[in-house]
Order: C-alpha cells, then sequence, then structure tokens
C-alpha cells in the first residue's frame, strides 16, 4: 500500500512539473524560443503573488487572480521589446538573452527579498485531505494536478478551436507567409509569452503553496520544466503533462527508498526515457 | 488614377539589385497579367507590393494610399492578398483552416466565404478535414486561391500559380480567374506561361532583369515583341 501511496503522490507531483513545463512548451512551440529564465519568471510570479498577499492581505488564490493580468502584461513586453529581437535563424541570441535576464532576474529579487526563504500560506487547506480509494491524498496536490489539466485543456482549445490557435499555428509554420493572412508575427509572439505568463502565474501559486521558495530556485525548476518537455515529445502538452508524471513518480519512488535519491531518481528516469525515445513519447510528426 | 500603382520602384537582396525603376498599374477591375523569364524580377515585385519587401512608401500607391512602406498585414487590411509562389499552405492547418485564417486580417465586404469557394473547388470541401499539404499540387493551388479569397480582397496578386502543375490542371486553375473577376477583383497574374497569361489578361507587361521591356494589350502584342520582351532582342 505504501507504493501505490508513493506513485499516487509523484502523479500528483507530476501536475506541478507539468504547470512548470506547459509555458515553456508553448513558447517554445509557436516560436522555437528556448526560454532559460523561465524557471526564475516562476519565481518571480511568487513573489508578486507573495507581495499582493502580505500588502492586500489577500488570500493566495485572489492574489494569483489579480497577478495572472500583470505577468501576462510583463511576458508581452517582454517578448515584444526583448525577445521579438533575438528571433532569427540562429538560436544562439535567445538562449544568451534569456541566460542573461535569468540573472538579472535571481539578482533583483535577491535585492528586493533577500536570500530568505518564503512561503505562501493557504491556512487549513495546506493540510486538508481526501480519502480517494484505498489511499490519502493531500487537497492542495490534488488540486494542483487538476489545475494542470484544466490548463493544458484550455490550451489544447485555444491552439485548436479558435482563431487566434490558428494564428498561432500558422506563425509557428511560417511567419513571413502568415503576414500576408493579415498576422503580425511580433504580436502573436507576444500573446503567446503572454498566455505562458498565465501559465507561469498558475505555476507560481502551487510552487509558493507546496514548498519554500527563495531567489535561487528558478533554475532547478527550468531542469524539470525542460526534462517533462523532452520526455513528453517537444510540442505535445499532453506529452508534457506525461513527462511531468514520470519525473514526479521517479522522485517519488527514489524518495522513497532513500531520501537522498529524490532529486536524482527524476533525472535518471528523464535519461532511460532519452535513451530509449530519443525524440520524447509523443513526438510531433513534424519537426 | 490607377487603383494601384508603382512608381520607380527599386528593390535589393543585399548588394544585388532585383529591381530597377519598375513602373506598373493596375486598373478597378482590371486583370494584367506580368510575364518574364526566371529571375527577371515578377517575385520581387509582387513581394513588394504585398509588404513583405519594405521600399520608399511612395514607390507603392493603393487606392491613393502610399503603402510602400507598409507591413504586409497593413497591406492586406487595405485589400491586397496574395496567392504566393509554392502556395505556402500551412502544414499544421487542415484545409479548412488554411482557408479560415485567410480571412484574420480582413474580412472584407464580398461574395468569398467558405461556402461559396466550396461551391468554386468543391473537391476542397469534401478534404476540408486533411492537413493541407497532404493534397495534390493543383487542391493546393485551389486552397492558396480561397485562402487569398476569404479576406474579400480589392486586389488579388497571384504569384506563379502554374507553377509544377499539369497543364490539365493549370486549366482548370485559370477557370476560376473569369469568376474572381466577376466579382470585381482587380488581379495581377505573375506568370511564365505565356499563353496562359494571355488569354485572361486586359493588358500585359514583360519584365526582364528587374526593368519592365513591353507593355500592351494581348491582341496588340506581336508574337515577336513579346519574344523578344522576354528573352532579350538579341535571343
Amino acid at each position: 500500500m505504501i507504493w501505490l501511496d508513493t506513485i499516487v503522490q509523484g502523479v500528483l507531483l507530476g501536475g506541478l512539473y507539468a504547470l512548470f513545463a506547459a509555458g515553456l512548451s508553448l513558447v517554445f512551440g509557436i516560436m522555437r524560443l528556448v526560454n532559460l529564465a523561465h524557471g526564475d519568471l516562476i519565481v518571480m510570479a511568487a513573489y508578486l503573488i507573495l507581495v499582493l498577499v502580505t500588502l492586500l492581505g489577500l488570500d493566495p488564490f485572489v492574489a494569483a487572480l489579480i497577478a495572472a493580468p500583470i505577468l501576462f502584461g510583463i511576458g508581452w513586453l517582454l517578448q515584444m521589446h526583448v525577445l521579438n529581437r533575438t528571433l532569427g535563424t540562429d538560436i544562439l541570441p535567445p538562449l544568451l538573452v534569456t541566460f542573461g535576464l535569468s540573472i538579472v532576474i535571481q539578482n533583483a529579487l535577491l535585492e528586493g527579498f533577500s536570500a530568505d526563504s518564503q512561503r505562501l500560506s493557504v491556512g487549513p487547506l495546506e493540510t486538508a485531505s481526501l480519502p480517494l480509494g484505498p489511499v490519502t491524498v493531500g487537497v492542495m496536490p490534488l488540486l494542483t494536478f487538476l489545475s494542470a489539466i484544466l490548463v493544458i485543456v484550455a490550451l489544447n482549445q485555444l491552439f485548436y478551436r479558435t482563431s487566434l490557435g490558428r494564428a498561432f499555428r500558422a506563425t509557428s509554420d511560417d511567419a513571413t507567409t502568415a503576414s500576408l493572412m493579415g498576422i503580425r508575427p511580433q504580436n502573436i509572439f507576444a500573446t503567446a509569452t503572454g498566455i505562458a505568463m498565465v501559465v507561469v502565474t498558475i505555476a507560481a501559486l502551487y510552487l509558493g503553496t507546496r514548498a519554500n521558495f527563495d531567489p535561487t530556485i528558478g533554475p532547478a525548476r527550468l531542469i524539470y520544466a525542460f526534462e517533462a518537455v523532452i520526455i513528453g515529445g517537444l510540442g505535445s502538452l499532453w506529452g508534457t503533462l506525461a513527462g511531468g508524471i514520470i519525473i514526479g513518480v521517479a522522485q517519488t519512488l527514489g524518495a522513497a527508498i532513500n531520501p537522498e535519491w529524490q532529486i536524482l531518481a527524476g533525472h535518471i528516469a528523464f535519461v532511460i526515457v532519452l535513451l530509449l525515445k530519443p525524440r520524447g513519447l509523443f513526438p510531433r510528426a513534424v519537426d | 488614377m490607377a487603383l494601384l500603382q508603382t512608381q520607380n520602384l527599386t528593390a535589393h537582396y543585399g548588394d544585388f539589385q532585383a529591381l530597377f525603376g519598375v513602373d506598373i498599374r493596375l486598373e478597378e477591375g482590371e486583370t494584367v497579367a506580368i510575364i518574364g523569364a526566371n529571375g527577371a524580377g515578377k517575385t520581387t515585385l509582387m513581394r513588394s507590393i504585398a509588404g513583405v519587401l519594405k521600399n520608399q512608401a511612395e514607390a507603392i500607391t493603393f487606392d491613393a494610399d502610399k503603402i510602400g512602406a507598409s507591413h504586409a498585414a497593413d497591406v492586406l487590411q487595405k485589400g491586397i492578398a496574395m496567392v504566393p509562389e509554392g502556395r505556402k499552405l500551412f502544414p499544421s492547418l487542415s484545409v479548412e483552416e488554411n482557408l479560415l485564417i485567410g480571412a484574420y486580417g480582413r474580412k472584407g465586404n464580398g461574395p468569398w466565404t467558405l461556402e461559396t469557394i466550396y461551391q468554386m473547388f468543391p473537391v476542397l470541401q469534401e478534404r476540408r478535414n486533411n492537413p493541407g499539404t497532404a493534397l495534390s499540387g493543383g487542391q493546393q493551388q485551389m486552397v492558396a486561391i480561397g485562402r487569398a479569397l476569404m479576406s474579400n480582397p480589392r486586389v488579388l496578386l497571384c504569384d506563379e500559380i502554374s507553377l509544377g502543375l499539369a497543364p490539365v490542371i493549370i486549366k482548370d486553375i485559370y477557370a476560376a480567374l473569369p469568376k474572381i473577376k466577376e466579382t470585381g477583383t482587380s488581379i495581377v497574374v505573375v506568370e511564365q506561361d505565356i499563353g496562359q497569361a494571355l488569354k485572361v489578361a486586359d493588358r500585359v507587361y514583360c519584365m526582364m532583369e528587374g526593368r519592365i521591356t513591353l507593355e500592351g494589350s494581348p491582341s496588340d502584342l506581336s508574337r515577336d515583341a513579346i519574344h523578344n520582351a522576354y528573352f532579350g532582342a538579341s535571343a
């Protein structure tokens, strides 16, 4: 029974990693931009939620609701005025610029909030749990997982059922021809990053309520997100969820065997998948 | 005043000059063909008008607006749509989505909707849910034309719509042009296939090495004149 419990906890943890990864996957899928500052943007969003919680005395969920449009705007401006300039045939400039951005965000957060660990408190919800068949699951991990599914369903609807989604896919295929359709690729990219930042806000909410965070933890979140995206096969959102779950389960199983093995087990699972399926579990047909 | 006009239009790719002071005009409701050999600058001219290549604002006027420096999206909004060379369908989009995205930047007032395009090209309706790129070349060209029409443009630029297609398919594709013309749309057809171009055109320009070398109505131009303008007098 303890193993079943461990696996269920791992699946739920996978939801958090899928949330970390969904924004990364979205941005990469549309503009082939690898955002090395993605983890730091999640941490930055967690601090924004924290500020709203402490200054206005809001519930973290309400604070995230307010933070989401603000972060959409930040993402839009960041893409429009910084990242769009780096896009082109050379993949190096976006890597360098987002790497620099990662350092800037970490240091700005360090200046503003010190190196002390912070946490978003959701009161009794933190310890609340539900019996789910033979195992008991925490309400917050369950909410995290359900949110991940909701985010993926919503992003898939947006992608495949709306005019904006068509514009995303067309621009990703061929930006020049897309502009002949009246699409402005620069705006499309900015909107995509804005939407990714809304997903980042949701990820930040659950990151901050699950465990402590400080300005330096971004890069490790980026690595989990990367691993989830790559296991899933680049560009597939359901694949990203599967990738998150594989890492989550590997981590909790590793920790159950020996607490020191938690992080290592996740990375080993990633390497095994990469050895067996170099293009990930659900690769896109074109690419 | 002409609906669409270029004045002393030049274009460069790096150090290479592709257009040297090109002047063409298109009247409302007219169909103009631009013929010329490979590398004559026809596609560059189309891409300049469509806003893919930037120019001096005053080099291109459309309905009294200076559009030479406009973004392609603005040019489309004003009512100039292009069927690009090589069709350039979006591989991630189905046939129907490829058509729908043609109306993304401009709906326009006109007869063209999914229904009327399916009426003109019934085979597209049968294959509406297929990926655009899974179709045959001729069907892809129909999608590309339909996609451009979805914005109900005032001017339709067709760049080499016969390229790579079998003669019988080319006939089908060209049969659509008079129907499009009937709706009041002005058309610019760029072609290497002189025969097709002369059949549909009210007026013809011949291009060579980035310059207009001949202009006239198809009935006025002799074979020799076209031959000389196309290949150079010494050829």
